[in-house]
């Protein structure tokens, strides 16, 4: 934040960084091939709803825009305890490329609308055979990705997430602060 | 092209850096005037370096607010797993604004009120009291928590110590003056030094005391502002701030003159003076307030043509 943002005390919500989702297709099949982890198929965008009918009228034309698609994935909405909402797309678990255009459908919507400042992480939840699941959590202020692996209520496996960490780092842009690796229980997916 | 929904308010801008503008050439006006003063006396040298005692003092308030502000709260650092709602609600608030995640305190009182304060955002600590967590739902105590994340934001305890740098000098000054009036040299040309110095020093702790409490309200307009945007949630800040002013008045009067040197980093003063009290206010009013989280809930609710 610059010298004149503090001294008028005008700081604003910073902008989404939306280009970063792309890669994630490609670091799905890391996933799959290095540590047995496949996608479930489910994606959710959480954002934060603002009052008034201009995001009513938004958030229902997304919903429409998404199940106009002939191959048209299951979309759900929910807010959680925090007050913040998740679109929750679920599509053909082969196709991690479409959910994410699906995910970007929700995100340039909220963008071009002046909600872009809302967004606040997107989650690709995955699981192994063993039943263990992981989320691919993206947080759109830092433009970074992180692993968040619940094992139960409030415990999560740092181990699991490190070792995601470790495997995609060549691919994605990871989160190196860990105090940002933000938990979110009761993601959808997970 | 992606519209923006944040609102310019150039009003509040120009007046908020008009009176630091202001206070700055306070401080500079005392400094050089008391300079000339002083070497007619034969005391030159003395004020270059009360006017360093006073930087210093200043910066060590800044220094060490996170640490004296808990102190005099007697609030305790929390860890997540002692309080995973306050800690969910900030991360989420912290990823979504882009700041580092700052300490979190809870003070055991009945006042419900909130502050943040510390050197710099990285070394921030934000406490809210008992009393504002039983009385606010989640989602108004979210609105309050991203007020405060504003206040760090925008670095509002070092803006604030800048800005009280002259009064803290001049308050020296006053110090220094009355007791060197009485104790010094009795001859005619130091004994109207120092009570030039005294008229001076007072007559600028006046004015900057009343700058610094203008500049404070300013800075709330602006926090709420933030906060507002960052939450989405103008209305959740409203409600919350009319609870809290409410809960303030029926607080017995002991408990508030308990957390007096506090006051200027409270979300809402704790303190409910009658005369002069737009003038001296460390707040704005809940009015003035109101007013402008209606104007971003009608600009956030505003439907894109």
């Amino acid at each position: 934040m610059g010298l004149w943002e503090t001294v008028t005390g005008r700081r604003r919500t910073p902008p989404a960084n939306l280009d970063s989702l792309f890669e994630v297709p490609s670091a799905a099949i890391t996933l799959q091939t290095g540590l047995g982890l496949t996608p479930t198929g489910d994606a959710s965008v959480c954002y934060r709803a603002a009052g008034g009918s201009a995001f009513d009228t938004m958030q229902r034309e997304v919903v429409e825009l998404l199940q106009a698609d002939p191959v048209a994935p299951a979309v759900r909405l929910e807010t959680d305890s925090f007050g913040f909402t998740w679109l929750s797309v679920t599509g053909d678990p082969a196709d991690t490329a479409g959910l994410c255009t699906d995910l970007h459908v929700v995100n340039t919507s909220l963008e071009a609308q002046g909600f872009g400042p809302g967004l606040l992480c997107t989650l690709i939840p995955f699981a192994d055979a063993s039943g263990r699941r992981v989320g691919l959590v993206y947080l759109y202020k830092q433009g970074t990705f992180y692993a968040f692996a619940p094992t139960g209520p409030q415990q999560r496996d740092n181990l699991l997430e490190i070792t995601v960490r470790d495997a995609l780092a060549d691919e994605l842009p990871m989160e190196p602060d860990l105090a940002r690796w933000m938990a979110v229980w009761d993601a959808p997916g997970l | 092209m992606a519209t923006s929904r944040f609102i310019k308010d150039t009003g509040l801008t120009v007046r908020m850096t008009t009176v630091m503008f202001l206070l700055g050439a306070l401080f500079v006006a005392l400094v050089v005037g008391l300079m000339f003063i002083a070497s007619g006396a034969g005391y030159g040298g003395l004020v270059p370096i009360i006017g360093l005692a006073g930087i210093g003092v200043a910066f060590y308030q800044w220094w060490n607010s996170d640490k004296v502000a808990m102190k005099a709260m007697r609030a305790q650092e929390v860890s997540p797993e002692e309080a995973p709602e306050l800690h969910g609600m900030i991360d989420r608030l912290c990823a979504l604004a882009d700041m580092p995640k700052p300490r979190v305190g809870i003070a055991h009182m009945d006042i419900p009120n909130a502050f943040a304060t510390g050197r710099s955002p990285e070394r921030a600590v934000v406490c809210v009291t008992t009393g504002i967590q039983g009385l606010l739902t989640a989602e108004e105590l979210e609105a309050v928590l991203a007020h405060e994340l504003s206040h760090v934001a925008h670095r509002d305890v070092l803006v604030m110590t800048v800005a009280s740098s002259a009064g803290i000098v001049a308050g020296m000054l006053m110090h220094g003056a009355r007791f060197g009036g009485l104790m010094g040299r009795r001859d005619r040309n130091s004994a109207a030094f120092f009570m030039i110095t005294l008229v001076v020093s007072v007559v600028v702790y006046a004015i900057s005391f009343f700058l610094t409490r203008l500049l404070s309200r300013y800075r709330e307009l602006a926090a709420d502002r933030a906060g507002a945007y960052l939450t989405f949630k103008p209305a959740a800040l409203a409600s919350a701030l009319q609870k809290i002013s409410g809960g303030i008045a029926t607080i017995p009067q002991r408990d508030l003159r308990a957390s007096n040197a506090m006051n200027a980093f409270f979300i809402a003063p704790a303190i409910s003076g009658a005369s002069l009290k737009t003038l001296t206010a460390t707040h704005p009013s809940l009015e003035q307030r109101l007013e402008q989280l209606a104007r971003i809930q009608a600009e956030l609710g505003r439907p894109e043509s």
